[in-house]
């Protein structure tokens, strides 16, 4: 099958910053594939050169096996990370305006029922809420029929409620087969949403997979979390991968039990101890040695 | 080119004009406070130094040698004498309020001509008449100029109008431009298949709907309350002010066209819209000023939009008439539209 889109050996460079340093990827119809990475690894130029927003310094760009034409801008949708509004129209006449910039285009009231837009229809963009907001950019990046669908950071910035209530919009949208690329930093937005990960740094592309294929490859087995004084041997004599998190010890292991064991042998003390499973936090951590939000 | 896409742009910018009220209120309350502050303070022109027109002007002095004019009179402070080369050029600034009082310096005895009605052509008359006492006769013919006056605020009315015009121009388009660049509104416009020339299109004609429907509306209410006396024909007088609109909305294009800085932009359009408005006669005439000064006030779309437009409405010249200033405000408006649409980006 032809992949949707194809990125090969993508550079973008400033003066004496290379913010894409040859990335690779495709992506597959009606998937929904995630860039992962910290802030500032690359990830929203690495979007904003693929949706044609900034030129590309080298590297080809392939939509449905073909270099991107004029018509690739009727057939995308962009929601932004950072995007201001027409303060002064109401979010049906944002739409509306932006409905008449396309030539096939979907009905509002679709919109409005599909990004919950229904209550506030009539109120001025500069009276909405974040998530609001959010939501109706969602709308108008939807507002076109796109094939492709590009989200930057879609839930920064919102709280836990929002940021759920807009998931579920993005679940709904790929239930019905639009393709989407999103960047995030958020282990947990990118494992709900994503069937396919490229995890970013220093504008590479570090490693790929599914998210159950990423912790399955560099995560196997789970995370012993003790206090930091429970352990009154040096660190550096544990003999596992580990890490100091806000003054408690994680320890990655390829079996629990015998971890465990291990740490009996020991004499640790296990008081407080928990065990987690890994995630792309892990794996990330085990990749670079930092944490995503470091 | 979509003219759907022009239109939903055009539509967008004027509901974003018309419903910030703070904004639309202060296009319409500024030019009339100007006018109404002017009519009170300046009503009676009551400013500067007065201005005497002398002809024929000698060369390399206005005042010729051995000329009749009494010496104290060429020495009276505030007194400033500006030659011209016959009666006619003279009498016509003399009907504008360019100058208060005109001399011919030659032939006995002299003749003036001052202004019936003018405050201050009545003041230098007086002085005039005082400097003849040490020289024990007055051999001085007066030549009144009856109803040919033309008020300060028809005169000065034009010149209000094309401020505002230009402001809300240099500012509606040109800051607002910038300031979308840098909120990321162009960047999100830019993903969609809107064509940079389609959205300029779309702000200068917004841009250029919002000055004229201004400017009907200011006018009207400052009619009511000063009767302005309209010499020429109203159609002709439209056509000049869509010309000078135009004109200046596409010169706001050229200051939009890239910049993110609304600091920076703001700081520009100030180091162009000052001189602009002082050289192009908005307030006073440049009337005396050096030659350079004048011509240099030629490079600004306003001046003119001022001249063409005082012409019809204050000595009822037709478009024939001022054909020259129209063709300089079009090629203006055709080398900003060009200029702009060639730089602009829709990027930081």
């Amino acid at each position: 099958m032809t992949p949707l889109l194809e990125i090969r050996d993508l550079v973008k460079k400033y003066k004496n910053l290379v913010a894409v340093d040859g990335i690779s990827f495709h992506i597959r119809p009606g998937i929904c594939f995630g860039l992962l990475g910290p802030n500032g690894a690359g990830k929203t130029t690495a979007l904003e050169v693929i949706e044609d927003i900034i030129p590309a310094t080298s590297g080809e760009i392939f939509y449905k096996g073909k270099p991107r034409t004029a018509s690739f801008r009727e057939e995308i949708g962009i929601q932004f990370q950072h995007t201001s509004l027409l303060n002064f129209l109401t979010v049906r006449e944002t739409l509306a305006t932006f409905q008449a910039l396309y030539r096939d285009v979907v009905d509002i009231e679709e919109l409005m029922d599909l990004c919950h837009l229904r209550e506030i229809e009539k109120n001025r963009n500069d009276k909405v809420s974040g998530g609001q907001a959010q939501r109706l950019m969602l709308a108008m990046a939807l507002i076109n029929k796109p094939e492709l669908l590009f989200l930057d950071e879609p839930s920064t910035g919102l709280d836990p409620q929002a940021r759920r209530n807009l998931w579920q919009i993005v679940r709904t949208i790929k239930e019905k087969g639009k393709t989407i690329i999103l960047t995030t930093h958020s282990m947990e937005e990118a494992e709900y949403l994503c069937d396919e990960i490229a995890i970013m740094d220093h504008g590479r592309i570090i490693a790929g997979g599914s998210p159950s294929e990423l912790v399955q490859r560099y995560c196997p087995g789970g995370t012993i979390i003790l206090p930091r004084e429970n352990i009154t041997t040096p660190l550096e004599e544990l003999p596992f991968v580990h890490h100091l998190v806000h003054n408690r010890v994680e320890m990655q292991v390829d079996n629990v039990n015998e971890g465990i064991g291990e740490l009996q042998r020991r004499t640790v003390d296990l008081t407080g101890m928990s065990v987690r499973s890994p995630d792309l936090e892990d794996v990330f951590i085990t990749l670079t040695g930092r944490q995503l939000r470091d | 080119m979509s003219v759907k896409r022009i239109w939903a742009m055009f539509n967008a910018r004027n509901k974003e004009f018309f419903r910030d009220r703070a904004a639309f209120g202060w296009n319409f309350l500024f030019p009339f406070l100007i006018i109404a502050g002017f009519a009170i303070v300046f009503g009676d022109r009551n400013h500067g130094q007065y201005k005497v027109g002398v002809f024929p002007a000698q060369e390399g002095g206005v005042v010729a040698i051995g000329s009749a004019l009494p010496e104290k009179f060429l020495h009276t402070d505030h007194l400033q004498f500006i030659g011209f080369a016959d009666l006619d050029t003279g009498l016509e600034k003399l009907r504008h309020h360019k100058i208060d009082f005109l001399i011919r310096q030659e032939g006995v005895p002299l003749q003036y001509w001052v202004a019936e009605s003018s405050p201050r052509g009545y003041i230098v008359e007086r002085l005039f008449q005082a400097s003849f006492l040490e020289e024990g006769a007055f051999f001085a013919e007066k030549i009144a100029v009856p109803d040919l006056e033309i008020r300060y605020i028809d005169w000065l009315f034009p010149g209000i109008l094309g401020m505002n015009m230009m402001f809300s121009a240099l500012w509606g388009v040109g800051y607002v431009v910038v300031r979308y660049r840098k909120n990321g509104v162009l960047k999100r416009l830019k993903a969609t298949p809107l064509t940079a020339f389609e959205y300029l299109t779309a702000q200068a004609l917004s841009r250029f709907f919002l000055l004229l429907f201004t400017l009907v509306v200011v006018w009207a209410g400052s009619d009511l309350l000063f009767s302005f006396q309209v010499a020429g024909s109203y159609l002709d007088l439209a056509i000049v002010f869509s010309l000078g609109g135009l004109s200046l909305t596409a010169m706001g294009l050229v200051f939009a066209a890239r910049g993110i800085s609304e600091e920076f932009t703001s700081g520009v359009l100030n180091f162009i819209s000052w001189p602009m408005m002082f050289l192009s006669e908005v307030w006073f005439s440049l009337e005396g000023a050096p030659d350079w000064v004048r011509s240099f006030a030629g490079v600004f779309p306003l001046t003119h939009l001022l001249r063409a437009a005082r012409r019809i409405m204050n000595d009822g010249a037709v478009l024939a008439d001022v054909s020259y200033e129209c063709f300089v405000l079009l090629g203006i408006t055709l080398v900003f539209l060009v200029l702009g649409a060639f730089f602009f980006s829709w990027n930081k």
